[in-house]
């Protein structure tokens, strides 16, 4: 067994050896290799920082949904600074965000081609295990970016922002909006949501500092991610709550909606909205008073960081431990940290003296 | 009526119309059970919560319904035959997708409008040929086209999506604006609903329709022209859908593939919550329009009292079962007084 996965391991060597270009990098992804091989799932603390960036590689994207606006975004990202790098790029993907046993057979397939690194959005954070293990025997570098599987499924996890960022800004952004006075309210996705509701948590030790003491909490309404729920849910808060304040809606569906309802209701402009949106989305309402500002990551930027932290595991720069740090072009230096995850950065708040610079 | 057949033909003068005065008023009661309930449901809410049946409390409430109502009155006419649709969810979301594809291109709203509901159009005469032609049962044919245009939209529409900024202000502006507090959707939706109603009750062929679904086999034999008639409800229903996929479009301002995904089963309820029966010939557009109105009067109401919004959904299941049971028993009783009235009859003439 153990002589089987060698082999195939020497063998997708010799194959990056040919086209690598660099013969210190030749030795970094051996040593990495067999280690990978012999040890299984664990990342390696071995790695050569100046090892060269090597270029041909073929590094595969595999998002939570094909055709979803935010995905074709990020790997759009991913597949621009791939050109840069001299490598190439592929997408295969579910066209359902929960096909969970698709997202399995696209990864064996993506092992089968043998590429050099599988780049996955996953849709459960353990069911893709098994199927990335047996690729990362096979000498693949896995980087999970957007939704993260366990951490040891994977070689790195390239988070959007940290959740404590996210929820701290928005309260933060939606404070400075209602003079850091009046009730607010949250209206988030659906009430199970693991990534809203550590947000919220956030959120709610935020609005623990002495300098949001006028400012309530009121209600964490659920919108489901439905544009009539959204709605009603919305209407719901104004009418409970006569003097609301503010909105934080920590989901880009809900926001639109609110957004789209404030738009055309008498609270326009009285009642505060702010959260996580894309510009494309909230433009219009950015433009027609309705919102002030609200913010997201650049998911260009998160899927462009993916592709660089992907060609630096394949050339050997890093090997997922953390303190190891590598170069993502012009974005500049990450280091990576704890449990192999690296944060993007502060989210970018968009107001209507910026929102043109981004068609997304 | 199928009692009608049997009576002799000396009493079937005054017969019918008792019957049928019966059978009216038990209809109309019906109707009446879900406006009441909808009635005490939203005082009460207001007891709760004065701001809910404020000025722009009621013209949500009205907004939120039209698009339901507007859908809910086409499948209606075509569970009225005894038929259904599944595909207008699809539809809505195609149709919704074509009209912002043209106004973001610069297009005229009316003319967008005009493209939706002539796609809706097109779709319902699929689904219509494909029934009466094909003789299939039409909840295998339309759970087909929902997959085939659901298909399609995705192929067509992709990532890319509409948003409010792709709309000229006017569009979406109609979306929200009304005279006080009377939407304009909310009037539009109301006229088709009249219009609707007026055919279903006075013309010969909205009587077909009830003619056919109560018995498609004596229907035939009476002259109805069945395919014709099959045809002119799943036309009807595809325009109502794409009608509504234009309105849905200037209310939400977005679109995208997944637009009206899953909308038929919620159409499928307001329909039966409004006593349309799912057996065929019996029930009004009226009351498909008032199960509408109560479907997404509950979903205003729990948020506005404070209520999980987790409820909706087991609270709309309820009410389905339980306007299924009514049905069933107020079934069972109407067969039963009518038997026993033509039976009373037979005995008095014979006497």
């Amino acid at each position: 067994m153990s002589r089987t996965l060698t082999r195939r391991a020497t063998v997708v060597v010799a194959v990056t050896a040919a086209v690598a270009l660099g013969a210190t990098a030749c030795g970094g992804t051996t040593k990495n290799s067999s280690k990978d091989s012999g040890g299984g799932a664990k990342a390696t603390a071995s790695a050569d920082p100046n090892a060269a960036t090597k270029k041909g590689l073929t590094v595969a994207f595999l998002p939570k949904q094909v055709n979803n606006p935010y995905f074709t975004i990020a790997d759009g990202g991913g597949k621009q600074a791939l050109d840069a790098l001299g490598s190439s790029y592929k997408e295969v993907g579910t066209s359902s965000g929960t096909d969970t046993a698709g997202q399995v057979s696209y990864v064996n397939t993506l092992t089968q081609q043998q590429v050099d690194a599988i780049a996955v959005s996953a849709q459960d954070p353990g069911a893709l295990c098994t199927s990335l293990n047996q690729a990362r025997k096979n000498g693949i570098k896995v980087v999970t970016y957007d939704s993260d599987t366990k951490p040891e499924c994977r070689d790195l996890f390239v988070s959007q922002a940290s959740s404590e960022d996210l929820g701290r800004t928005e309260v933060q952004l939606l404070a400075e909006q209602i003079g850091y006075k009046g009730e607010i309210a949250i209206l988030s996705a659906a009430q199970t949501a693991t990534n809203q509701n550590t947000w919220i948590d956030f959120m709610k030790d935020e609005l623990k500092d002495p300098k949001y003491k006028d400012v309530k909490l009121v209600k964490v309404a659920y919108g489901n991610d439905d544009a009539q729920q959204s709605f009603q849910q919305t209407q719901g808060l104004l009418q409970q709550y006569p003097n609301l304040k503010g909105i934080i809606s920590p989901t880009t569906v809900g926001i639109k909606a609110a957004a789209q309802y404030l738009a055309g209701s008498k609270y326009k402009g009285k009642v505060k909205l702010t959260g996580l949106g894309t510009p494309n989305d909230m433009r219009a309402y950015v433009k027609n008073g309705t919102v002030d500002a609200f913010e997201l990551w650049d998911p260009a930027k998160l899927g462009s960081l993916a592709s660089y932290a992907a060609v630096a595991l394949a050339s050997g720069q890093i090997s997922g431990a953390e303190g190891q740090s590598f170069k993502a072009g012009d974005m500049g230096s990450y280091t990576i940290g704890k449990d192999g995850v690296v944060v993007l950065g502060k989210p970018t708040v968009f107001t209507k003296d910026n929102i043109d610079q981004f068609k997304f | 009526m199928t009692v009608t057949a049997d009576t002799p033909q000396q009493i079937a003068a005054d017969e019918p119309t008792a019957s049928r005065r019966f059978l009216d008023r038990v209809l109309k009661l019906r109707a009446l059970a879900v406006l009441a309930v909808l009635l005490v449901m939203l005082a009460a809410t207001q007891i709760y919560n004065s701001e809910f049946l404020s000025q722009q409390g009621v013209k949500d409430l009205l907004l939120n319904a039209t698009i339901l109502v507007l859908v809910a009155v086409g499948q209606a006419m075509v569970v009225i035959t005894r038929n259904v649709d599944l595909s207008v969810g699809s539809v809505l979301g195609i149709s919704a997708f074509a009209a912002g594809t043209y106004l973001h291109g610069g297009g005229n709203p009316l003319l967008a409008v005009l493209i939706a509901v002539g796609l809706g159009v097109l779709f319902g005469l699929l689904n219509g040929l494909l029934v009466s032609l094909g003789q299939v049962p039409a909840l295998v044919v339309t759970l087909g086209t929902l997959y085939i245009i659901r298909g399609i939209d995705s192929i067509w529409v992709g990532s890319r999506q509409i948003t409010a900024n792709d709309l000229p202000a006017s569009f979406v502006d109609f979306g929200h604006d009304g005279l006080s507090v009377i939407p304009y959707l909310a009037l539009l939706t109301l006229a088709v609903l009249v219009a609707a109603g007026y055919y279903l009750r006075s013309y010969r062929g909205g009587r077909d329709l009830y003619a056919l679904g109560s018995s498609p086999e004596a229907a035939r034999l009476a002259g109805v022209p069945v395919r014709k008639r099959i045809l002119t409800a799943y036309v009807v229903c595809g325009a109502l859908a794409g009608l509504a996929g234009a309105l849905y479009l200037a209310r939400f301002g977005n679109v995208d593939s997944g637009t009206g995904n899953g909308y038929e089963l919620t159409v499928v309820s307001a329909v039966v919550v409004g006593g349309v029966a799912f057996t065929g010939g019996s029930g009004t557009v009226y009351g498909a329009a008032l199960g509408a109105l109560l479907l997404t009067s509950i979903n205003s109401v729990l948020p506005s009292i404070g209520v999980s919004s987790v409820w909706v959904l087991a609270i709309d299941g309820v009410l389905l079962l339980l306007a299924i049971a009514v049905d069933r028993i107020v079934a069972l009783r109407v067969a039963g007084v009518l038997r026993k009235r033509a039976a009373q009859m037979r005995s008095a003439h014979h006497a």
